[in-house]
């Protein structure tokens, strides 16, 4: 994989290089979500509020600061700060999986709202205008750190982000091997079972899904970087959707599967996009409904016990 | 005096307009416990019926208040027959069903009608109170919500209907051995749920316009107005309403209508912190 990566500036052109790097960071988004609600059995429809909140949190420090490597950092930890209050209101509160979305759902909303709103020379985080719905155009990029004149050429930024979601990858299949990790899943299990084996469910709930905000800041940042622009459609209910979608296609309780989705959906959206056969929307819509009545385990769980099935009898790991 | 009356107005009709994105909901989520993310669809639905059908020369009040139900109704039992119903007990399953269902919704009507907002004159012109002008159309929608609470309450109450819905509701099986069909009961509930959130589309089409993502506006103050409700239909959705559509007003008009919408995000959090399962989870307990 890592020798795919290395090989893929030199063979394919600088906008499909551009693309790729894109669909990398989105990987992240849906790695984030992946761990969340696929490990962590939270069902978050404000993925978009921490992917967006990571791309204002970079363009604001970028801006201000006019080096990038401070504002990569707040960009990961002001998502995970806001993730964990929120968390803490909604575990802490023990709100049911129900709730928990719609009120994650709700957030995205407001912020989408809040965001449009503030056109104007008013609405200023130090040097930086948020410009509402029009947006912040021209962010500076990352740069080396401690070297604002030498900023990233786009293969460099592609290494970048491949390197990221590599690490990001391993990372998190590290930590759902370890300890904390299969608390993690046991809760998704039976919540009451591990409250009585002595775990505190409310506060595992609430790291992952901190970690889950983090991460998804992260990608806000890397996003905000690719096209050095950020507005508020990051946090727009299409973006929201579309973080699901990706979840729900490629496969819960994987990591691979939200990678699968992510990629899978993203090329279908650039080719719908061009060609203008029928509204996205539409398209996204049917899909949806497709995999939740026909598909709900989702395209990797799914081949891979079909494929298990093939070679011999299912192991009993396969059933969740 | 004439502020005060003002405020009073404005408070009053942002409670009735909460009250009516959200009745809708309160029905279907309260009696079936499903989650429907389409509300919003539903609402923009109704909108949509109204206004296509005040441009074809029907009276704007039987648009609003007779054919914009009847279609968003007869859409949602198509829904509860074509997927919703393969879905029931899985909660979450229906949560994403129904979003894949506002996906098609707000993907089919931008194809039809483009994503331009589409608008009716609101009827009845403007009163004075004093040095203020308020629209009338305003105060009447304050009457129709009290109005439809009043109706939603009288058949669950006191009908034969209402008896067989929440009989069914409470216990299916026990239902289907007195002779009751519990499916059609599911449909029809689904169905006026869905009725009720065309109503409301259609009444606020003349104040907020439509436009296919119109819904995404309603469809978090109607969650969010439902669930701090609680169990209870009607006194949990319209103490919910009072509360917010208080809070909300309050704050649009000493500060900006954002900072409206963000107050009324807080007060629900905070309140669903102290209070896990609703206003009616604590107090009137065991009310309709």
């Amino acid at each position: 994989m890592v020798a795919v990566a290395l090989a893929v500036p030199r063979v394919v052109d600088e906008f499909e290089l551009l693309q790729l790097t894109v669909f990398a960071a989105l990987c992240i988004l849906a790695l984030s979500l992946g761990v969340v609600w696929g490990y962590g059995g939270i069902l978050c429809f404000g993925q978009s509020a921490f992917f967006g909140l990571g791309a204002y949190a970079y363009a604001v420090t970028a801006i201000n600061l006019g080096e990038s490597t401070g504002a990569l950092i707040l960009a990961v930890v002001v998502p995970a700060l806001f993730a964990a209050s929120l968390g803490y209101f909604m575990f802490y509160g023990r709100l049911s999986d129900v709730y928990l979305g719609v009120i994650t759902l709700s957030v995205t909303l407001i912020f989408f709202n809040l965001m449009n709103s503030t056109a104007g020379d008013a609405y200023r985080i130090g040097k930086a205008r948020l410009n509402g719905f029009n947006g912040m155009p021209s962010l500076p990029t990352l740069n080396l750190p401690g070297d604002p004149g030498r900023v990233l050429d786009p293969t460099e930024m592609f290494y970048l982000v491949m390197a990221l979601l590599v690490i990001v990858y391993l990372g998190l299949h590290a930590l759902m091997a370890s300890h904390f990790g299969r608390v993690v899943i046991a809760i998704r299990e039976n919540e009451t079972r591990c409250e009585l084996l002595g775990y505190d469910v409310r506060l595992h709930k609430l790291l992952i899904f901190t970690l889950g905000g983090g991460i998804a800041g992260l990608a806000g940042c890397l996003f905000a970087n690719w096209g050095a622009f950020v507005s508020p459609t990051v946090f727009s209910l299409a973006m929201t959707s579309q973080i699901i979608i990706w979840v729900i296609v490629g496969g819960l309780g994987t990591l691979l599967g939200p990678i699968i989705g992510c990629l899978i959906m993203q090329y279908l959206t650039t080719m719908f996009g061009t060609q203008q056969i029928a509204n996205t929307n539409l398209i996204f819509g049917v899909i949806f409904l497709v995999f939740v009545l026909l598909v709900p385990r989702g395209l990797v769980p799914t081949l891979a016990r079909l494929g298990a099935r093939a070679v011999g009898p299912p192991r009993a790991r396969d059933v969740p | 005096m004439d502020l005060a009356a003002i405020l009073v107005i404005e408070v009053l009709s942002g409670i009735a307009g909460l009250a009516l994105i959200s009745i809708g909901l309160a029905v279907i989520f309260g009696m079936m416990r499903v989650i429907n993310l389409a509300h919003g669809e539903f609402l923009m639905l109704g909108g949509y019926a109204a206004i296509v059908a005040t441009n074809h020369g029907v009276n704007i009040w039987i648009a609003m208040l007779v054919v914009a139900p009847l279609v968003v109704g007869v859409i949602g039992m198509i829904a509860e027959r074509a997927i919703i119903r393969f879905l029931y007990g899985r909660m979450i399953d229906t949560l994403l069903a129904t979003w894949g269902l506002s996906l098609f919704f707000i993907g089919l009507v931008t194809t039809i009608f483009g994503t331009s907002v589409a608008g009716i004159r609101a009827p009845l012109g403007s009163v004075a109170i004093g040095r203020y002008n308020i629209s009338v159309y305003r105060l009447v929608l304050i009457a129709v919500a009290a109005a439809i609470l009043a109706v939603i309450f009288v058949v669950l109450r006191g009908t034969r209907l209402g008896l067989i819905a929440r009989g069914t509701m409470e216990n299916p099986d026990m239902a289907a051995a007195l002779g009751v069909s519990p499916p059609r009961v599911y449909a029809m509930t689904f169905g006026i749920g869905a009725a009720l959130s065309g109503l409301a589309g259609g009444l606020l089409a003349p104040i907020s316009g439509v436009l296919p993502t119109v819904g995404a506006a309603y469809v978090a103050k109607a969650f969010i107005t439902v669930i701090s409700g609680g169990t209870a239909i009607l006194a949990g959705t319209a103490a919910a309403a009072g509360l917010f559509g208080s809070v909300n007003q309050l704050l649009t008009y000493f500060t900006t209508p954002v900072i409206g919408e963000a107050g009324l995000l807080a007060a629900a959090i905070l309140l669903l912190r102290v209070l896990p399962h609703g206003i009616t989870g604590r107090w009137f307990r065991g009310s309709l």
